[in-house]
C-alpha cells in the first residue's frame, strides 16, 4: 500500500494529475491510498513552491505540473 | 513489431526537431501568403471594399488568422523555453538574495518561470518560507502575469515589436521598483500571522529526466493550453476591433483617451483592475483604439492594469497577505503604471 498526496489547490491540473496517478497504480497493480492536499499552509510545509506536487509515502518527487507517466510509473514502483 | 518500431521513431530526438522545423517553415509560408489570401477570400464578398462593411470585413478576415498564428508561434517558442526553468529552481536562485539584485533577478525570472495564477499562493509561501525577501518575492509576483507570453505576442502581432519591447522594459522596470519599494518599506508584519511563522526548508525534489523531446511536447502542451483557452476571446477582440475600425470615425477618440485629456491614463488604470481573463480580448480591441486617435501611453496603461492588478488575484491572495498590504501593492504598481503612462503620452505623440 502507497500513501499518495496530490498537493494542489484544486486547479485543473492537480485533478489531471490525481486522474494519472489513478491509472497508472491500476496499470501496474500497486495498491494506493490517494490524498489531496489543498490547504495552502499544509503544502508550502512540504517545500515545494508550484503545484500540482506530488507526494509518495512521505517524499516529495515532483512540483510544478502534471508529472509524465512514465516518470509516474517510475516512482510508484520503486521503494 | 511495427509498434515496436512507431515506439522507437517516437522516441527518436532528430525526428522531432525536423517535424518542428517542418512546422516552422511551413508557419511562414503560410504567413507569407496569408495578405494576399485574405484579400482575395474579401474579394470574393459581395461588398464594396470602400464601404465601412467591407472595411471591417477584410480587417477581421485578415486580422484574426494572422494573430493566432503569431500567438500559436510566441506561445510554443515560451513553452519550450519554460522547460528549462521551474519554480523550485527559481526559488533557489533568489533565496538569499540581497535587494537590488534580487528583484532583478525575481523580475526577469518572471518571464520564463512556469506560472499560473492558481498557484499564486502557493507560490508566495514557498517563497517567502525558503528565506526570498518580500520584497523580491512581489518583484517575481508582480513580473510573472504581467509580462508574459500572451500581452508580448498579442502587442508583437497586432502593434508591432516597438510597442511589445516597450511594454517589456516597462513591464520589467514596473515589477523591480515596485518590488523593490515594498522591501524598503518592511512590511514582513503585514503578513498573516501564519505566514509570518512559517518556515520550510526546501524539498529535495530528484531531478525529473527531461530530454528534448519533452521540452518539444512542452512546447505544444502550452499551445494547447494557451491557445486553446484564449482563442475566442483573440476573435471577440477582433470583431469588436473590426467594428471600431470600420464605423468610429478617425480621431474621435482623441478627446477621450488622447494624450491631451490627462485623466485617461487613471481612468484606464481604474477599468483594467476587474479585468482579467479578458486579457486576450482587449488587445485587439486597444489597437484598433489606437488607429482612432487614442494614446499610447493611457494604452499601455491600460494593458498593464489589466494583466498585473488583477482583482480575482488580490482575492486569492488575501489568504496570506492582510488588506493594508494588499494595499500597498496595488498603490505601489498602480503608480508604477501610472508613471509609465504620463510618460510615455508626454514622449509620443
Amino acid at each position: 500500500m502507497k500513501h499518495v498526496k496530490v498537493l494542489g489547490s484544486g486547479c485543473k491540473r492537480c485533478q489531471t494529475t490525481a486522474e494519472m496517478v489513478h491509472t497508472e497504480a491500476k496499470k501496474l497493480g500497486i495498491d494506493i491510498s490517494l490524498e489531496k492536499v489543498t490547504d495552502a499552509a499544509l503544502i508550502a510545509g512540504y517545500g515545494i513552491a508550484a503545484t500540482p506536487g506530488l507526494v509518495i509515502n512521505g517524499k516529495v518527487v515532483h512540483a510544478g505540473g502534471v508529472p509524465k507517466a512514465e516518470d509516474l510509473a517510475k516512482w510508484l514502483s520503486e521503494g | 513489431m511495427s509498434t515496436d518500431i512507431v515506439a522507437h521513431r517516437a522516441k527518436n530526438p532528430t525526428l522531432w526537431i525536423a517535424a518542428t522545423a517542418a512546422f516552422v517553415l511551413l508557419w511562414f509560408v503560410l504567413y507569407g501568403v496569408l495578405a494576399p489570401l485574405s484579400a482575395w477570400i474579401v474579394s470574393l464578398l459581395p461588398l464594396a471594399a470602400a464601404s465601412r462593411l467591407g472595411g471591417a470585413a477584410a480587417f477581421f478576415i485578415y486580422e484574426t488568422p494572422k494573430v493566432l498564428m503569431l500567438l500559436t508561434l510566441v506561445v510554443f517558442a515560451m513553452g519550450v523555453v519554460r522547460s528549462f526553468f521551474s519554480a523550485e529552481r527559481t526559488r533557489a536562485l533568489l533565496a538569499g538574495k540581497n535587494e537590488g539584485i534580487g528583484n532583478v533577478a525575481a523580475a526577469s525570472l518572471g518571464i520564463v518561470t512556469p506560472f499560473c495564477s492558481c498557484s499564486a499562493v502557493p507560490m508566495f509561501l514557498g517563497f517567502v518560507s525558503a528565506g526570498v525577501p518580500l520584497g523580491v518575492t512581489f518583484s517575481f509576483l508582480i513580473a510573472a502575469p504581467m509580462v508574459n507570453e500572451v500581452a508580448l505576442g498579442l502587442l508583437f502581432a497586432l502593434i508591432g515589436w516597438q510597442v511589445a519591447l516597450t511594454y517589456l522594459a516597462f513591464g520589467l522596470a514596473i515589477a523591480i521598483v515596485a518590488g523593490w519599494t515594498i522591501g524598503r518599506l518592511h512590511l514582513e508584519g503585514w503578513l498573516e500571522d501564519w505566514v509570518r511563522n512559517l518556515r520550510s526548508a526546501s524539498a529535495d525534489i530528484p531531478a525529473a529526466t527531461i530530454t528534448t523531446i519533452d521540452r518539444i511536447k512542452a512546447g505544444i502542451e502550452a499551445v494547447k493550453d494557451i491557445v486553446g483557452k484564449v482563442w475566442l476571446w483573440v476573435a471577440a477582440g477582433i470583431a469588436v476591433g473590426a467594428f471600431i475600425h470600420g464605423y468610429v470615425p478617425a480621431g474621435l477618440l482623441a478627446s477621450i483617451m488622447g494624450r491631451d485629456a490627462w485623466w485617461s491614463v487613471p481612468a484606464a488604470v481604474v477599468l483594467g483592475i476587474p479585468m482579467y481573463s479578458n486579457a486576450a480580448g482587449i488587445i485587439p480591441v486597444v489597437e484598433a483604439l489606437l488607429g482612432k486617435g487614442a494614446a499610447l501611453g493611457t494604452t499601455l496603461a491600460f494593458m498593464m492594469s489589466v494583466t498585473a492588478l488583477s482583482l480575482p488575484e488580490m482575492i486569492i491572495l488575501r489568504k496570506v497577505l492582510t488588506i493594508r498590504l494588499i494595499a500597498v501593492f496595488a498603490g505601489v504598481v498602480g503608480i508604477g503604471i501610472l508613471a509609465v503612462g504620463f510618460l510615455f503620452n508626454a514622449l509620443f505623440s
